[in-house]
């Protein structure tokens, strides 16, 4: 108990430059929590796109974008022909800009996929879908940062499209597109004869591994994958969850050596105090132990105001109208876990030379003069 | 320097064996071969002028320093190593400053707890020994306040319970009334000497004070780092 009451004590005699410290920790929580889960709730709407009512994907083999990807109609063909797939589905991926729009996602999709057959349709007839080359279809959001309703003729890229309907769904990447017929798709970003993806619904999810095989024994230029394979193995997510963890390690970084600095100058502050409690028996271990406590106790309260605040944030963010689809508030514990963790260690860390500096203290000489 | 024993102590708990110190990489020698020996229960006064040695001598049988040349031996070990300076520090020695050197953000309780803490000795324990002190010391209505609302002379009778919370045979005390008011000063000397006769407990003190050191069992004049007399009390 004295031993807890030594660790507060010293840290309420510095109030400022505990909250300070704190503050630091705290913020550099908010941030990784916040850009880690806006980024993973991103490749979740991603792979969420891929996921539409179907378990795995087929690809071009080494690709580095899925927009540069080819996947041949022939193969179409063949895949939905073998008798494990339910269905397979041919998805054209495109990026196009508008007036004042650098950025909209098309979706190149045929009238049997689930995005249009799943979605909730505002205003539109879903069975217009597909019947004339120049009609497209909006995401909500779409139709309101373009700013067009049915009946109305809409610029995408080079080119002039009829608007047919708005449909709202849940994912934000979706609710921010336009939906083309694939063969509008196809010819508008050239890829005639061919799909970016295919994505396919097995029978039975026990097939997964033969489909796979009967995959790469076919076709040597595609690649099969289950939905959490694809996940963890597409190099753009990988690009993003690096970056995410990257950018969160710098401010905690930033927050460690905000710790160490307070750290240090609480140690250089009371060497006498040190002494003390070395002549009255406290071990390296106990002196070492007091400070890394105060660091500990410091990079838990961070930790913890820091989660809240970077829920806070998410939770505002997914407030915003712009952003409305594409944060999902919702943190997964591990990361949590992992964020809190990382922030005791860095702030333990940020304790680790004042703390030696401590358990070297002499006390016969920090005791001999007033 | 062999102080006589008297009768029933016959255990030697301090000795020195030609101790040597000095600082500055040796341009200052303040301990200039020292021998000496203090049987168990003995009060001994190490009188002399600034600078002779006293604190030096004391701090080394503590552990606090290390001699250059020569043994230190507590109750027949010789300090020489981390683990023989804890339990030194812990059980076998109290040290009581000329400055309280308290932790003012602490109370009174906290402050004389600190040793029981470092020697992990139990709640209960640690707390009839502070009211047992503290009873004795006349700090038992005191106990909850912080240190900055206590008297010059409450402040050094709580090093000296804070000294004596782990029972220590052995108490060194430098300077302990040095920096108090002569009526002040003879009130804890007194408290000092009450409970170490009481306890049993051994007593090296460092002092300027001849009046003081006269009332110990002994008196070891130091001079210029060397122990020059023994001035046996009355």
């Amino acid at each position: 108990m004295i031993f807890f009451k030594l660790i507060v004590t010293n840290l309420r005699r510095h109030r400022i430059r505990t909250l300070i410290s704190i503050a630091g920790i705290a913020f550099s929580v908010a941030a990784m929590l916040t850009v880690v889960t806006i980024l993973q709730g991103a490749i979740g709407m991603f792979s969420g796109i891929l996921s539409s009512d179907s378990q795995m994907i087929v690809f071009e083999r080494d690709v580095s974008d899925l927009f540069f990807s080819n996947v041949p109609s022939t193969a179409l063909e063949a895949i939905s022909s073998w008798p494990m797939v339910a269905h397979a589905d041919p998805v054209v991926f495109g990026i196009v800009s508008s007036a004042g729009h650098p950025i909209i996602t098309c979706f190149g999709v045929t009238t049997a996929d689930a995005r249009i057959r799943k979605a909730t349709w505002i205003t539109g007839d879903r069975a217009a879908f597909g019947r004339n080359s120049e009609d497209v279809v909006l995401g909500e959001r779409a139709a309101q940062f373009l700013g067009v309703r049915i009946g109305d003729q809409v610029p995408i890229g080079h080119a002039v499209f009829h608007v047919i309907g708005v449909v709202k769904t849940a994912n934000g990447f979706e609710d921010g597109g336009v939906f083309m017929p694939l063969g509008s798709a196809q010819s508008f970003f050239h890829k005639e004869g061919s799909s970016s993806v295919i994505t396919i619904k097995l029978k039975s999810k026990d097939d997964a591994s033969s489909f796979k095989k009967m995959v790469k024994a076919n076709f040597a230029d595609l690649v099969a994958l289950e939905d959490d394979e694809f996940n963890r193995s597409y190099s753009q997510f990988k690009i993003l969850k690096a970056t995410a963890w990257a950018v969160g390690a710098c401010g905690l970084l930033l927050g460690g050596l905000g710790v160490a600095n307070t750290m240090i100058m609480s140690v250089f502050t009371r060497i006498r105090e040190i002494a003390i409690l070395r002549v009255n028996g406290f071990s390296h271990l106990q002196l070492g132990g007091m400070i890394l406590g105060e660091s500990a106790v410091v990079s838990l309260i961070g930790a913890t105001s820091g989660s809240l605040v970077g829920i806070c944030i998410l939770f505002a963010l997914k407030r915003v109208p712009a952003l409305d689809g594409y944060v999902d508030p919702t943190i997964h514990p591990l990361i949590l876990l992992v964020v809190i963790l990382l922030a005791l260690l860095t702030g333990i860390a940020g304790a680790f030379y004042p703390a030696v500096y401590a358990m070297r203290v002499r006390a016969v000489e920090a005791l001999r003069f007033e | 320097m062999n102080i006589p024993a008297m009768d029933g102590h016959q255990d030697v708990v301090l000795r020195a064996e030609n101790l040597w110190k000095s600082y500055d990489h040796g341009s200052i020698a303040v301990l200039k071969g020292v021998d000496l020996k203090v049987h168990a229960g003995q009060a001994v006064a190490l009188c002399g002028p600034s600078g002779c040695g006293k604190s030096t001598l004391l701090h080394l049988f503590a552990g606090l320093d290390e001699s250059d040349q020569g043994r230190v031996i507590v109750n027949g070990v010789e300090v020489n190593s981390q683990s023989n300076l804890l339990r030194l520090l812990r059980h076998e020695i109290g040290f009581v400053f000329q400055l309280h050197n308290l932790i003012p953000d602490l109370t009174l309780a906290e402050n004389c707890l600190i040793p029981t803490v470092a020697a992990g000795i139990d709640h209960r324990t640690a707390q009839a020994r502070l009211r047992d002190l503290t009873e004795r010391t006349g700090l038992s209505h005191r106990l909850n306040q912080r240190i900055q609302k206590l008297s010059g002379g409450e402040r050094q009778r709580t090093a000296l319970c804070r000294a004596l919370m782990n029972r220590p045979g052995i108490l060194l005390a430098d300077e302990p009334t040095g920096s108090l008011d002569e009526q002040t000063s003879v009130s804890v000397f007194e408290l000092l000497l009450e409970l170490v006769a009481s306890e049993g407990i051994t007593l090296l003190m460092a002092t300027h004070d001849r009046k003081l050191a006269e009332r110990c069992d002994h008196l070891v004049e130091m001079h210029d780092g060397r122990i020059h007399e023994l001035v046996l009390s009355q």
